[in-house]
């Protein structure tokens, strides 16, 4: 038995999570590319922001698409909501409240991720510093989840903690996916430019998938491999059907805990059977944005439903 | 008579009085200590506040945006109490906390102490503390305080006084536990050495202790749980450690209404049954249909439910009236009108500035005497006349005679000192002490306690709010 509050406060403090470090990955590979084309920075820079969901907001603050100016209203702009440093608080204070629910070993690393991290985005960051403050935040996150790991019950707890970071990432992914994908379209894409190879990389990279991708296809890029990995791969992490295995699994371990079904585990299977039976060449002949669009929408539906369902508020 | 500036006053030194030297608690940790090199020592002082930093052990100052998240500081030298130091005192305070359920059974019901004049009838009709709504209630079990923390303060060896009874929602136990915790970090060949009483089990005890004061409504093991304003209130880690502790929920009044008669908290399964609230909201917060309209931190209609007997609220509305500063002064009376024998532990002579004689008195010692609000806490609102200037002491005379009634004075004590390790060395500061009683069908004390200390030097200032800090506090299995 759980609080309908803390189980909020569990789903709401791993989205933040999530969300801190996913910011650190898309300022990376905004940087790379940055780094690697000299040209229309700004425009990438512009994609960053989109795929953060924060363009608009950022463009009411700034008229200027640099890495200082993203890079510090991602990080470390309060602010702004979502950045890195207004999730990690959001994320603490979020545990905070569901303190009794977590192992100390899980609480102290979010504590001292929140500690670490104010002091190291209390000022501007020197863009020499940019790679190391977002190794610093990937190694952060990656502390909290380990010890996440390491140690919790694998009960309703975990359960609604791992429905946050999923709905969250599956967003997350989908995201990067819709605001590129015109540079994964058949019609530009098979020429194969160098310029194309440049845009494939930084989808991968912004989901640290740059290195894997190789391991699991032929070394060149494709265009229909990145989308299938991204989209339909089983075992990539980030990917929307690995993401989707998970919410099925951990809304299955809840409906067999507690004995009863909600609207939300419908949603689930019916995202998760479409996941299932499409094959990459479908998604493309139904038209690669369309499907990302219902995708974010049915997801963000899917996160309600669970609010609604287990009574969050 | 003293006048300006800083009195220092000879105070007795719970390690090494002046004239008798080292006494017997200390002597196996004296001669620990002079093995130890200094360095290692200045060392462990850092590790212990890494430790409270880490596990988040803070506590929220009020109006302090940069320092909203603050550690009450820890001394490493423990506060010795002899095993038989420590009977003589739980005596003494087992009778008070029977008198004063006692008397809160009285002043609800018959008022006997009232008729038979023993306390002033004005004092409780009048009193803010005291709740009409509670007349004639009678709680399960029959407790009033469940959990009260006696604050007691030593001034020689073998005098021992209350400062103040905590009866309402007494709080500071999750310091002496994580105190414990720390030093066992830091020392653990001392407790190897020494024979400490364990006060570990604390929660173990609290949660035993509620479920037995549960309502005859509760059908198997009672469902516990502690109501706290949120995670913004200054108290919330505590409140958050003892559910833990426990093993029960930490609600709000957010998550909690009342379904079909009973207090039911939202899960994620539906609404299910609380029997018991450890509350760690105040009273005038916890029904706005009842007291303070505009409340969120309660319940809807708890008082409703608690009337017909269907949840146990700890500790029980309205105790207040028992800890207020007011009653406190008739506390002799009220532990001899109810215990038939003499208050083992003594009160503080304390003048009530209602009464013309007493009040021509402070008036004319004023520079001698501690005077207090009635209804302040937290050091707020006092005047310390051996510390304060001339014409202090001649302003607060003036607020004094404007409303006499509001105002209570009592002796400058020379508080016990306790050694501090400091970068010179020891060095004694004040001391108080806050055992920690829980009342069910039998009264309970976790040897040990709180011990606050005044970190200034000649300081007798020791809450937590005006710079003091805690030490861990040993009751020697002897």
């Amino acid at each position: 038995m759980l609080l309908g509050r803390t189980a909020n406060g569990l789903y709401w403090m791993n989205r933040y999570i999530e969300r801190a470090e996913n910011m650190a990955r898309l300022v990376d590979a905004g940087l790379r590319m940055a780094l690697t084309r000299t040209q229309d920075a700004s425009e990438e820079w512009n994609s960053v922001l989109l795929s953060a969901g924060s363009d608009v907001a950022f463009s009411q603050k700034y008229q200027e698409y640099t890495a200082a100016n993203v890079s510090d209203f991602l990080l470390r702009d309060t602010s702004n909501p979502s950045s890195t440093m207004s999730s990690i608080e959001t994320a603490r204070n979020n545990a905070r409240m569901v303190r009794t629910a977590l192992t100390r070993e899980t609480w102290e690393s979010i504590n001292e991720a929140w500690m670490s991290l104010k002091r190291m985005l209390a000022r501007p960051i020197d863009e020499r510093d940019l790679p190391t403050v977002l190794d610093a935040i990937k190694r952060e996150t990656a502390l909290i989840r380990g010890s996440f790991y390491g140690t919790m019950l694998r009960n309703e707890i975990f359960d609604f903690s791992q429905l946050g970071t999923y709905v969250e990432r599956a967003d997350n992914t989908a995201r990067i996916l819709d605001v590129k994908y015109y540079v994964l379209l058949p019609s530009l894409s098979w020429v194969g430019s160098t310029l194309d190879n440049y845009q494939w990389e930084s989808i991968l990279r912004s989901v640290s998938a740059h290195r894997s991708y190789r391991w699991v296809y032929e070394a060149d890029y494709k265009p229909t491999n990145i989308a299938d990995y991204l989209i339909l791969n089983v075992r990539m992490p980030r990917s929307l059907t690995f993401c989707y295995r998970f919410l099925g699994e951990h809304l299955k371990f809840l409906a067999d805990d507690y004995g009863e079904r909600h609207a939300c585990h419908a949603t689930a299977e019916k995202i998760q059977a479409l996941l299932k039976r499409g094959s990459i060449k479908d998604i493309f002949d139904h038209g690669l944005h369309e499907f990302l669009h219902e995708f974010i929408r049915d997801n963000t539906r899917l996160g309600d439903e669970i609010a609604q369902d287990y009574r969050f508020y | 008579m003293s006048s300006e500036g800083s009195t220092r006053l000879a105070a007795f030194d719970e390690m090494l009085p002046e004239v008798s030297g080292l006494r017997r608690p200390y002597e196996a940790y004296d001669r620990w200590l002079k093995e130890q090199d200094p360095a290692r020592l200045t060392q462990k002082m850092q590790d212990a506040e890494r430790v409270f930093r880490k596990t988040g052990i803070t506590f929220a100052v009020y109006g302090e945006q940069e320092a909203s998240e603050r550690l009450i500081p820890f001394d490493i030298v423990p506060r010795i109490l002899s095993g038989q130091e420590w009977r003589r005192l739980t005596q003494g305070i087992e009778q008070r906390v029977q008198a004063l359920n006692a008397f809160l059974d009285d002043i609800y019901h018959r008022q006997e102490i009232l008729r038979a004049g023993r306390v002033p009838k004005d004092l409780i009709a009048r009193n803010e503390a005291f709740l009409p709504e509670m007349i004639g209630v009678r709680p399960p079990a029959g407790v009033y305080t469940h959990i009260i923390g006696v604050d007691t303060v030593r001034i020689s060896e073998n005098e021992f006084y209350v400062l103040e009874d905590n009866a309402r929602t007494p709080s500071g136990v999750s310091y002496m536990l994580e105190n414990r915790e720390t030093m066992m970090q830091l020392f653990p060949e001392l407790f190897q050495k020494i024979k400490v009483r364990p006060v570990e089990n604390y929660p173990q005890l609290l949660r035993q202790s509620l479920a037995a004061v549960r309502p005859q409504s509760a059908i198997g093991t009672p469902t516990i749980a502690v109501l706290t304003p949120g995670s913004y209130n200054s108290a919330y880690f505590e409140h958050a450690f003892l559910a833990d502790q426990m093993g029960v929920q930490l609600v709000e009044g957010q998550d909690l209404r009342v379904v079909e008669g009973h207090v039911a908290m939202r899960t994620t399964e539906g609404y299910k049954q609380i029997d018991v609230l450890y509350r760690r909201v105040d009273d005038a917060f916890l029904d706005p249909l009842t007291f303070r309209p505009d409340s969120a931190l309660g319940v809807p209609g708890i008082m409703d439910v608690y009337r017909a007997g269907n949840i146990t609220i700890a500790n029980a509305p309205g105790t207040g009236i028992a800890d207020d500063k007011a009653i406190y002064s008739y506390m002799p009376e009220i532990v001899e009108f109810y215990t038939g024998r003499k208050a083992i532990l003594g009160n503080i002579p304390t003048w009530r500035c209602s009464e013309p004689d007493s009040l021509k008195y402070v008036l004319e010692h004023i520079g001698e005497l501690v005077i207090k609000e009635v209804h302040g806490s937290g050091g707020y609102g006092m005047l310390v006349g051996p510390a304060a200037t001339k014409k202090e002491c001649e302003e607060f005379a003036k607020k004094l005679q404007a409303k006499p009634s509001n105002y209570i004075a009592q002796p400058t004590l020379a508080l016990s000192t306790c050694p501090i390790l400091t970068e010179k060395g020891l060095s004694p500061r004040h001391v108080d002490l806050r055992p920690y009683v829980l009342v069910s069908d039998r009264i309970q004390i976790v040897p040990g306690g709180l011990t606050r200390v005044a970190m200034k030097e000649g300081s007798l200032v020791v809450n937590s709010s005006q710079g003091g800090g805690t030490k861990d506090t040993w009751v020697l299995d002897d």
